[in-house]
């Protein structure tokens, strides 16, 4: 009877234990916001949103990072988002089970989660270095890049969703496949590549590494793509490190900024995919 | 009944060039993805050639690391690398576990999906949030009452003392490791949570019918049924883990440097090209940052191909069990 008494004793350790470790993990989500929350909201005023970022010492607000990190994340998923759809349809229509599919498969994973700092670097040999300057469009260049292989993941795995029946359907009343896949696979499976695109915008939104050295940044207005271009995480890693308590409080109001716009995103995306799951039901 | 209408030869070889041109499309895209991936590997070599023809090996062996004579050793930030990724996973692994064990096997239906999502947005957090919050939030935290009782408790014990040695600066490999961690966590324990769910139900019936307890089973048919997509996922999250920069960059204290304590402050080699890419002058400085980010590359590649394999071949065997 004992024994019996130590394997109950043990089942509830282990599974209090993994209850614990579920605790650790949602604590430090839950304590990372606060945080967040507890040092932007008082920095957070309109003019974060009207001014441009200050020197040490004088008020301003972030709206050049603003406007520089939405223009490089739209130009990022405008290249990476059509291009990672284009390949992702190859892998789940065209390519399906040959070897060329299987390798491009393979990359695109590891690409998934290659460092984005070496990202960086490639594209600084890529652009940088030939066009002699920073540029927001090499920062824009190197969000792409990251985009693609999200986009590529996510778009197979919905394309692989929608039913044969409906591919077969359209085949069978004479299409070819590119008129099978535009009419009739991609609205069937709009809203999961729409989440893909989300998620993709919510990766590339919060990269600072990146952009360090392909983008830099820029204390005052610009709209030149070809010139260095401010942007939100460039901003807080300048500002957080620095001396000054303005350029801090600045940084925690665009650490609060950013969390909070890639954590609406990513939840939306789920919402979509998951009204998609219940759509796929019916 | 009408008659079926003849086809327009025209229009049929519109139609053909139409599925020529989508159907190139894709496949330039797709042709695309192999290019990125060989575009950076060759990009990487051409950068990083200067310094490693100058250094020759010596490079990878010397812990020198000076801009003003133009000396440059990548052993500290390799050393740093793997340090904080190591510290990373011990920490890492048994918490992402837990977790999975608890989304899989414990947790009622309700709690499940808020549970898991609230899991996953940690992951989606970008990473120099996780910078600042290690930097002006937890290494505080560290330096005033974690690490004065390392030092005190651990410190004086033969062989194990010499990992606490020091002052407590807050900053260092330890809290780069914990911050990588929590970093790691999510990733870890999502493709753990999948693997799990893989395990056919007949398997843990078949347990449960014998007596087992939950935690038997778990134990006994889940792990084993599960081992190599685990392994995949802790390699995955390695590959997370040594090529993590931003937040790295803010709490490891950033000196070239190797040190036996934890405690110290040192660098990686992410660490090292973000702070100092930059601003980096001289054709030698720069190409060995490059070389640098190219032996981050070959140590990355290395261990994501490996878990994508271990995981590619758990996919096809999931497969074959439906």
């Amino acid at each position: 009877m004992s024994r019996r008494a130590l394997r109950t004793f043990y089942n509830l350790l282990a599974l209090s234990l993994s209850g614990l470790a579920t605790a650790i993990g949602l604590f430090f989500l839950g304590a990372i916001l606060w945080t967040l929350i507890k040092n932007g909201v008082g920095g957070m005023s309109l003019s974060v949103f009207t001014a441009m970022t200050p020197p040490p010492g004088s008020s301003g607000g972030l709206l050049n990072a603003i406007y520089g990190s939405v223009v490089m994340t739209l130009i990022g998923i405008l290249i990476g988002g059509p291009v990672g759809m284009l390949a992702g349809t190859y892998l789940a229509e065209y390519g399906r089970t040959s070897r060329l599919s299987m390798v491009v498969r393979f990359v695109n994973d590891v690409l998934l989660s290659a460092p984005s700092i070496i990202i960086g670097l490639f594209v600084y040999e890529l652009l940088v270095v030939r066009m002699g300057h920073f540029s927001a469009l090499a920062g824009a260049v190197a969000l792409a890049i990251i985009a693609i292989p999200v986009t590529v993941r996510t778009t197979e795995d919905m394309l692989n969703l929608v039913p044969q029946g409906m591919k077969d359907a359209s085949t069978a009343m004479g299409a070819y496949p590119w008129r099978t896949i535009t009419s009739v696979i991609y609205p069937a499976a709009r809203s999961g590549i729409v989440t893909g695109l989300l998620l993709a915008i919510a990766r590339i939104s919060g990269e600072t590494a990146p952009l360090l050295f392909t983008a830099l940044n820029n204390q005052f207005w610009s709209s030149n793509l070809g010139a260095p271009m401010a942007n939100l995480p460039v901003v807080i890693f300048q500002f957080a490190l620095s001396p000054y308590p303005n350029w801090q409080q600045l940084a925690w109001s665009g650490a609060l900024l950013i969390t909070l716009s890639i954590l609406v995103l990513s939840v939306a995306a789920r919402v979509v995919v998951s009204s998609l799951a219940q759509g796929g039901k019916r | 009944m009408n008659p079926v209408p003849a086809i327009d030869p025209a229009q049929a070889a519109g139609q053909r060039l139409r599925e020529r041109m989508f159907r190139g499309a894709t496949f330039a895209a797709a042709l695309l993805v192999l290019l990125l991936l060989g575009g950076v590997a060759f990009s990487l070599a051409v950068g990083s050639w200067p310094a490693f023809a100058h250094f020759k090996f010596a490079f990878l062996t010397r812990e020198i690391w000076n801009p003003v004579t133009d000396e440059y050793g990548a052993l500290a930030p390799i050393f740093g690398t793997l340090v904080t990724s190591f510290l990373a996973l011990l920490l890492a692994i048994p918490v992402s576990l837990g977790i999975a064990i608890f989304l899989t096997e414990l947790a009622p239906v309700w709690l499940k999906r808020p549970v898991g999502i609230a899991i996953e947005l940690l992951a989606a957090v970008p990473s120099i949030i996780f910078g600042i919050w290690g930097l002006f939030v937890l290494a505080p935290i560290l330096q005033r009452h974690v690490q004065p009782w390392l030092i005190d408790a651990l410190g004086p014990l033969p062989f194990v003392g010499k990992l606490f040695q020091g002052p407590p600066y807050g900053i260092g490999i330890l809290t780069a490791g914990l911050v990588l961690a929590i970093m790691v966590i999510p990733f870890v324990s999502a493709v753990m949570r999948d693997v799990f769910e893989t395990v056919p139900d007949v398997l843990k019936e078949s347990g449960y019918g014998l007596g087992a307890t939950t935690w038997e089973v778990i134990w006994q048919v889940v792990v084993p049924y599960s081992r190599t997509g685990m392994i995949g996922g802790i390699m995955l999250g390695l590959g997370r883990a040594l090529g993590e920069t931003m937040a790295v960059t803010f709490v490891i204290g950033n000196a070239h440097r190797i040190s036996s304590s934890l405690l110290a402050p040192g660098t990686t080699i992410s660490a090292s090209i973000a702070n100092e890419f930059a601003e980096a002058v001289g054709d030698l400085y720069t190409s060995s940052l490059i070389a640098l980010g190219a032996l981050l590359f070959l140590i990355t590649f290395t261990v994501i191909a490996a878990a994508r394999f271990m995981l590619l071949r758990l996919d096809r065997r999931a497969l074959s069990s439906v």
